[in-house]
């Protein structure tokens, strides 16, 4: 694994946070995932020396939680709520917008290597529904128009770099 | 009757023009200031005023918190840790993320009292995976106050320390049942441990006595060092004490949240008069009243039955709208206050549709530990699933009803009565949808909107 520094020293900190270095596999996972973009089986094995563990405890961690991933995503991460309150509020005509903007299916990366659209489970910003997350950032009320306002503004951006 | 008007204790400052999330802010308006005085008094006293305040825990469960912190094992000799449950994923709840986000530094005070009140020495905040900036505001916040010693090793230097670390979840419900939680945090897959003997006050994080508040209740726990214990028993109804963030979402005119003293406020108050009522040209049809795992509650229903008003037992009849929003009144009436998320449904939603949608949800997030919650919230979400998309038969309610009713009370935790629940109370009430589906499809009446 080649981490970067300040990962590295991320790891090293928070390792000491908890009484068992078991602990620290959870925060362990989304330092690498961050820098890296997903868990690979190299940094499932790192991740299990470092923590004096048997890779199956690392990789059984990554098979259950929905955010870990083990394969790399577009460069932009468009993450829809699907659950009751978004639906109520016409999530699902949110989330097509999306993927027939970026001419991409749910969970794939799209074409152009842009996006992955994803439909997830409750965003807890129920009452500015429907709600999308793109990487880090809530976007709340999101109606088609809305969705294929942000798909133009992160086509626009695409443009712009290349 | 007119609606009361909020009672705001938690969200005093959420959306408070120039209100912001730092330390100075905080200090400002009195921050801290009540943790100064509790750290002058002995520890029992404060477990004291908790118990007089009956303070109810505002995760889901609505157990008294103050009985949950006596039943801590005091006397193992391991330490004891506090853990805050800041999962905040129960479908149509959405308040801690606006202290978390907007005022932080409240729920640090609330962990600190707490922590000096049963002598935790270690705090851990489990937030989900998807507040990444919550995260990182509450890392920021809790790196202030250390630095001003709030938190750290010898707090106001009264020879106390405890320190509080941030844990991020990755995405999955079940991190919100408190057992799953303590596996996580172990690093492990978060599945439910059995009670008994795993009782987290006695066997629970690292084997040690642990407490699980949720963040809301954390936030209570200050306000009631603040005033004490009797006077948070005057605000509310008695047993249901206190205010209650109610977070309103689906169709209604203006969703969001509101702060009320619990059970001073009916259900039609809430919708109708403080939420705006239905969207223009639509009547409400269902609401659920806590949550996505409570009991629905149908418009035109009406509920019967005695209840207890002060020392006497009084009938009441009660339709929807007359609801009182407390723990007792909503359980009273078969369904549950829960976590304080109403989601409302009105005329243009088919509740089979609406059901696939939970079931598709609660099919997601079984853990698949018990086999009658695997097996059963999948096929629940196949059926209904199956029902919306391809032939839906008159006797398919009953087969989804007969399904849920294998699952309730056959699992470790209780995911299996909250992935029951809606499919007993939906089918229950709305037997006429789901055996009329195949022939409203056909008369092809096309749904307002696509919910599954």
């Amino acid at each position: 694994m080649n981490l970067k520094p300040e990962t590295l020293s991320r790891i090293d900190e928070v390792i000491p946070h908890y009484p068992t270095k078991r602990s620290a596999t959870l925060p362990l996972l989304h330092l690498i995932q961050e820098e890296v973009g997903y868990i690979s089986n190299e940094a499932i094995e790192w991740i299990a020396a470092k923590l004096e563990l048997q890779p199956i405890n690392v990789y059984e961690v990554v098979t259950f939680y929905p955010m870990f991933r083990q394969k790399p995503i577009g460069r932009r991460h468009i993450k829809v709520c699907r659950t009751l309150s978004c639906a109520l509020m016409g999530g699902y005509k949110t989330c097509a917008t999306f993927e027939n903007e970026f001419h991409t299916h749910l969970g794939e990366v799209s074409p152009d290597g842009e996006v992955t659209v994803e439909f997830v489970e409750c965003l807890a910003s129920c009452g500015t529904a429907p709600v999308v997350m793109i990487d880090d950032e809530l976007h709340e009320k999101v109606d088609a128009a809305k969705a294929k306002q942000l798909s133009d503004q992160i086509k626009g951006e695409a443009k712009a770099r290349k | 009757m007119p609606a009361p008007a909020q009672h705001r204790i938690i969200f005093q400052h959420i959306d408070e023009p120039g209100y912001t999330n730092d330390l100075a802010c905080y200090v400002q308006h009195g921050g801290y200031e009540v943790m100064k005085r509790a750290y002058a008094r002995p520890p029992a006293e404060l477990v004291d005023e908790v118990k007089k305040s009956g303070l109810r825990g505002r995760g889901g469960a609505g157990f008294p918190c103050g009985v949950k912190w006596s039943l801590l094992d005091r006397k193992s000799g391991k330490p004891i840790y506090l853990v805050v449950n800041a999962d905040e994923s129960e479908p149509g709840t959405f308040k801690d993320r606006y202290i978390m986000h907007q005022d932080p530094h409240q729920l640090i005070e609330g962990i600190m009292i707490t922590c000096f009140a049963n002598s935790v020495k270690q705090a851990y905040i489990y937030i989900r995976g998807e507040f990444p900036h919550g995260a990182r505001i509450l890392e920021k916040a809790i790196a202030e106050a250390r630095a001003a010693n709030f938190v750290g090793p010898n707090v106001l230097g009264s020879g106390y320390g405890c320190e509080i670390y941030v844990h991020r979840g990755a995405g999955a419900y079940i991190c919100g049942e408190e057992t799953g939680l303590i596996e996580s945090l172990e690093g492990k897959r978060p599945y439910p441990r059995i009670k008994p003997p795993y009782f987290p006050a006695v066997l629970g994080l690292y084997q040690c006595p642990t407490i699980v508040n949720n963040v809301e209740t954390l936030c209570h726990v200050k306000y009631i060092a603040d005033v004490g214990g009797e006077a948070f028993a005057k605000i509310g109804t008695p047993n249901n004490t206190g205010t209650r963030i109610l977070c309103v979402s689906g169709h209604v005119q203006k969703p969001g949240y509101y702060e009320f003293e619990v059970g001073k406020i009916t259900m039609g108050q809430l919708l109708n008069e403080v939420c705006g009522g239905p969207l223009p040209g639509r009547t409400f049809k269902a609401v659920i009243p806590g949550g996505s795992s409570a009991k629905i509650l149908k418009f035109g229903e009406r509920f019967k039955g005695k209840r207890k008003v002060g020392a006497e037992m009084v009938d009441y009849d009660w339709a929807v709208e007359d609801v009182p929003m407390d723990f007792d009144s909503l359980g009273m009436i078969g369904t549950m206050g829960g976590s304080g998320g109403v989601i409302v449904m009105d005329d243009t939603v088919n509740m089979v549709e609406a059901l696939a949608n939970i079931n598709a949800f609660y099919a997601h997030e079984s853990c698949g530990q018990c086999t009658p919650c695997r097996e059963g919230s999948l096929w629940m979400k196949k059926i209904s699933a199956r029902m919306v998309h391809g032939d839906a038969r008159p006797e398919d309610g009953q087969l989804l009803k007969s399904v849920a009713d294998q699952i309730a009370g056959r699992t470790i935790c209780a995911f299996g009565e909250a992935c029951a629940w809606p499919t007993q109370s939906y089918v229950a009430k709305f037997g006429d949808e789901f055996k009329g589906y195949a022939e409203a499809k056909k008369a092809g009446k096309p749904a307002a909107t696509t919910l599954v």
